[in-house]
């Protein structure tokens, strides 16, 4: 009882004093759990908004079909781009690990390349296909298409922002515990944007192209 | 500040994170995945399968690569440390589940049985 609430005790006053016994310290483990139960509740999201698209897919209102539309050598180079970011992260999460400061940095940068790079590919991809006239208001099922798509690369844009201010963050302050708590978390969001990915591109272009 | 907690971290962190990787299993991840990809899009792009293997084929890549990331990358496992973050995972999962696969169920029903023209009426005696 009493060493629980000491624990709690010590994780608030977590990146203030740091006392020398490592039995009351807070290691994250809290804050990660939480972070993963959020991802959790971000994948019903998501799952959400795989069943309407599943049941839309071929409402498609007389209008173009997947299989027309979607070009898959393109939609590999986009799941090429994000899988090597996420190897990149891990990199970077290695050299956290490892106490190098500059490293981390360096790798975080390399991932934010990759994951721009992710973006770039997705937003020129929407832009040509509204440029086609196959915008998100022509069927039901490019609505929801846009949105689960659309939703996923709003999360890797967040996850961009983030990445910046970690590195800003890094730069600033040094793997301290709070940093190191913080690119943590932002590792689990990274992969599991990935792990996103593989569904999309598994049930969304894949399966439209069959 | 960093140099008077630096043994303190390194003790601290080989106590809590046993398993947070190494560039060996991220490289062989990281393998895995490219090679599952490949085979994913080889299916679909190559025209050498027959279709009607096409759709178990690239649900069967896509859930391999799904564990290989959730193992190498996320660090998913039965150790310990990680049995309560598979716990939530498998009861998300189980969510999941029911949400897409009652939804498809429910409307394919629905179209099935709602979707065509009335048959002619029967007169009721």
């Amino acid at each position: 009882m009493s060493s629980t609430a000491l624990s709690a005790h010590h994780g608030a006053l977590d990146g203030v004093s740091h006392g020398g016994d490592a039995h009351h310290h807070d290691d994250g483990s809290k804050t990660l759990l939480g972070f993963w139960i959020y991802l959790m509740s971000d994948c019903l999201i998501f799952s959400g908004l795989f069943a309407t698209f599943a049941v839309l897919a071929n409402a498609t209102a007389g209008g173009p079909t997947g299989k027309e539309l979607f070009e898959l050598p393109y939609v590999l180079g986009e799941t090429m781009l994000l899988l090597v970011s996420s190897v990149t992260f891990g990199m970077a999460m290695l050299n956290m690990h490892a106490g190098h400061r500059g490293k981390v940095i360096a790798w975080l940068a390399v991932t934010f390349l990759f994951g721009a790079g992710f973006i770039g590919m997705e937003v020129y991809e929407f832009a040509h296909l509204v440029h086609e006239g196959a915008g998100p208001s022509h069927s039901a099922f490019l609505s929801s298409y846009f949105t689960l798509v659309g939703t996923h690369g709003l999360h890797v844009t967040c996850g961009l922002i983030w990445l910046v201010v970690m590195m800003d963050q890094m730069r600033r302050f040094g793997l301290t515990d709070a940093t190191r708590r913080r690119l943590s978390c932002l590792s689990l969001f990274w992969h599991f944007l990935d792990i996103v990915w593989i569904c999309v591109f598994t049930f969304v272009y894949l399966r439209g192209a069959i | 500040m960093a140099g008077s907690n630096h043994s303190h971290d390194v003790a601290h962190h080989e106590a809590a994170h046993a398993d947070h990787g190494s560039t060996k299993s991220y490289l062989i991840g990281f393998a895995l995945s490219v090679v599952l990809t490949l085979a994913s899009f080889g299916v679909v792009m190559s025209g050498a399968v027959p279709h009607d293997l096409m759709m178990p084929g690239i649900v069967v890549f896509g859930v391999a690569q799904l564990v290989v990331q959730l193992v190498c990358f996320l660090h998913m496992g039965t150790s310990p440390a990680q049995r309560g973050n598979l716990a939530i995972m498998l009861f998300t999962v189980l969510i999941l589940a029911i949400v897409v696969v009652g939804s498809l169920w429910v409307l394919h029903n629905m179209n099935e049985n709602m979707m065509h023209p009335l048959p002619r009426m029967m007169p009721v005696e």
